[in-house]
């Protein structure tokens, strides 16, 4: 659509411009006052400039944190993202059974975070979890307070759980604008089931699947509450994240210095997916255009 | 020819994704004896207990009451700050839109954490801690950007001409706004008001640390009790479902849009 130039518009934008700067840049000056500056409490600051930073750079705890991050984003992301593509492929086109289908892969996306972890904290417990127990049963040592290794399958297996919906459902809504033509002249050409997959059906997908992997990125990137509430970040750090390491050092050990300097970096990296995220979106606009 | 799916799979997966919850309704409706003592896959004694607990002690209840005020309020400042912005976004293009989009992006797509402690500080001296609007006002952060995204997704499929002849009859731009205009999306409103309840209902991490006693949310009242009370394991699954009601109440009416909500209005 062509827009007109018209720079009062601003005057609508500007309520959106006054609520999300007073919850988005006076919390980040914040963040960025913290972390040029030490205190030893009363309020007092002194300028130590980016001392912080070369602190947490060089720091190995931030390394690990770091590590474990991408790892876990990583699995997180070779997992959902073909099981989803398989699940779309496989969700009833329309009907009654399409949108129970719906109704009930959209469940678990609308559970509070807090309580994905309970269910999952329940349901891996040896003594009274249904996952757990049967474990037990079959003879797998499995123990997710005490092993790192049970203690990380468990949290991936709660995300997937959690999240590959999302990327079914987004590739669904990709397969739904296939026309039906595409489908048929690709059975007077007999082509394989292979072949329209790669060349009729992931092409359509392609838009939404970049955003499904990007969405799938960032949140698994900032996951905070479902590991928390089932590990605590533990069996020692194995399972600490990022932003469980952040709110360690922030509200747990008020190393205020530090976690700020942290932020400050998470935020920059955040930044930069933002913006890959954002291009992406602003092409695929363009192209739905032509 | 349209390929057809498997039922097979998706059964599997369905499986997949009901039991854990098949698990805690069950939990929910059993004693802590049983639950401690024998493995049942259902309930021998079936009780309400755990239920009426929550539903008769104000310090559970009120969690439920204070979290269903703040994502209420949340969700009228998102949508009401968010439709003129997003309708200016679909129609005009003005000094600096394409940065100031893309700064709101980067609002949804920052880590709570980084935020929390700053939030903690900022609502404590203006005052506003442990009340519903800051909880409110904090979850903007990312409602807001999102009901914008949404909305304008949903804007641009009106076409322009609809704008155009309203005015040539006079109206002026509010009475088009609201009488033509938000008629005609009224479909997008409800999506974008979902998904900020939803995204609001969901969030812990911001409203525990922006709450203490007055406005303390339903899923911050589950983790403490529990850790106090010596594991009240029932109480704690009966907890966990009332949870879960709301979302799946409304998700029947938004099963067509959820993709397009979750792709902030891009498919």
């Amino acid at each position: 659509m062509e827009k007109t130039l018209n720079n009062k518009a601003w005057f609508l934008v500007l309520p959106v411009l006054v609520i999300v700067a007073f919850s988005a840049i006076v919390p980040l000056m914040t963040v960025v006052n913290y972390a040029v500056n030490d205190t030893f409490g009363n309020n007092e600051f002194f300028w130590v400039g980016l001392e912080w930073f070369e602190e947490m750079v060089t720091s190995d705890r931030l390394h690990e944190a770091l590590g474990r991050q991408i790892l876990f984003s990583a699995i997180i992301l070779a997992i959902e993202v073909p099981l989803g593509i398989y699940i779309a492929l496989n969700m009833p086109k329309r009907g009654f059974w399409a949108s129970l289908c719906l109704v009930l892969m959209a469940l678990p996306l609308l559970i509070p975070f807090n309580v994905v972890g309970t269910i999952w904290q329940i349901f891996g417990r040896v003594d009274i979890g249904l996952l757990g127990r049967y474990l037990a049963e079959f003879g797998f040592d499995y123990n997710y307070t005490n092993d790192p290794l049970d203690a990380w399958i468990t949290v991936i297996v709660m995300d997937v759980w959690h999240w590959t919906s999302l990327v079914a459902l987004l590739c669904y809504a990709g397969l739904q604008s296939i026309p039906n033509a595409y489908y048929q002249a690709a059975k007077v050409d007999q082509a394989s089931r292979w072949a329209v997959f790669r060349y009729i059906e992931l092409p359509k997908m392609a838009g939404v699947l970049l955003i499904a992997v990007l969405l799938r990125f960032m949140d698994s990137f900032m996951i905070y509450t479902e590991p928390f509430v089932v590990t605590g970040g533990g069996p020692g750090n194995s399972t600490t994240f990022l932003s469980i390491d952040l709110v360690k050092m922030a509200i747990g050990q008020f190393d205020l210095g530090p976690a700020a300097a942290f932020s400050i970096m998470y935020f920059l990296v955040i930044l930069l997916v933002s913006w890959i995220f954002y291009t992406v979106m602003t092409n695929l606009d363009k192209e739905e255009g032509k | 020819m349209r390929l057809r799916g498997s039922p097979l799979v998706m059964t599997l997966y369905l499986l997949f994704l009901l039991v854990p919850i098949y698990w805690l309704v069950n939990m929910s409706l059993k004693t802590n004896a049983e639950i401690t003592s024998t493995f049942t896959l259902l309930p021998s004694n079936l009780t309400f207990r755990n239920y009426a607990v929550i539903l008769t002690d104000p310090s559970w209840y009120m969690g439920y009451v204070n979290s269903i005020i703040y994502v209420v309020m949340n969700t009228v400042i998102s949508i009401t700050v968010a439709l003129p912005a997003a309708y200016a976004f679909s129609r005009y293009s003005f000094m600096g839109d394409k940065h100031l989009f893309f700064w709101l992006l980067t609002n949804r797509m920052s880590p709570p954490a980084v935020f929390a402690l700053p939030f903690f500080q900022l609502y404590s001296s203006v005052g506003l801690f442990d009340t519903h609007i800051a909880v409110a006002l904090a979850h903007c952060l990312f409602n807001v950007p999102l009901a914008v995204w949404i909305l304008e997704g949903f804007m641009r499929g009106v076409p322009k001409e609809i704008d155009e002849t309203a005015y040539i009859d006079g109206y002026s731009f509010p009475r088009f706004f609201v009488k033509i205009f938000m008629p005609l999306i009224a479909s997008g409103i409800g999506v974008a008001a979902f998904f900020c309840f939803m995204f609001s209902w969901v969030e812990l991490l911001l409203s525990r640390t922006l709450t203490s006693v007055n406005a303390k949310p339903i899923a911050a009242t589950m983790t403490r009790t529990v850790s106090a009370s010596g594991m009240d394991w029932g109480v704690l699954a009966a907890a966990g479902v009332l949870t879960i009601i709301p979302g799946a109440l409304v998700i029947y009416f938004v099963r067509n849009y959820i993709a397009k909500g979750f792709a902030l209005g891009r498919v």
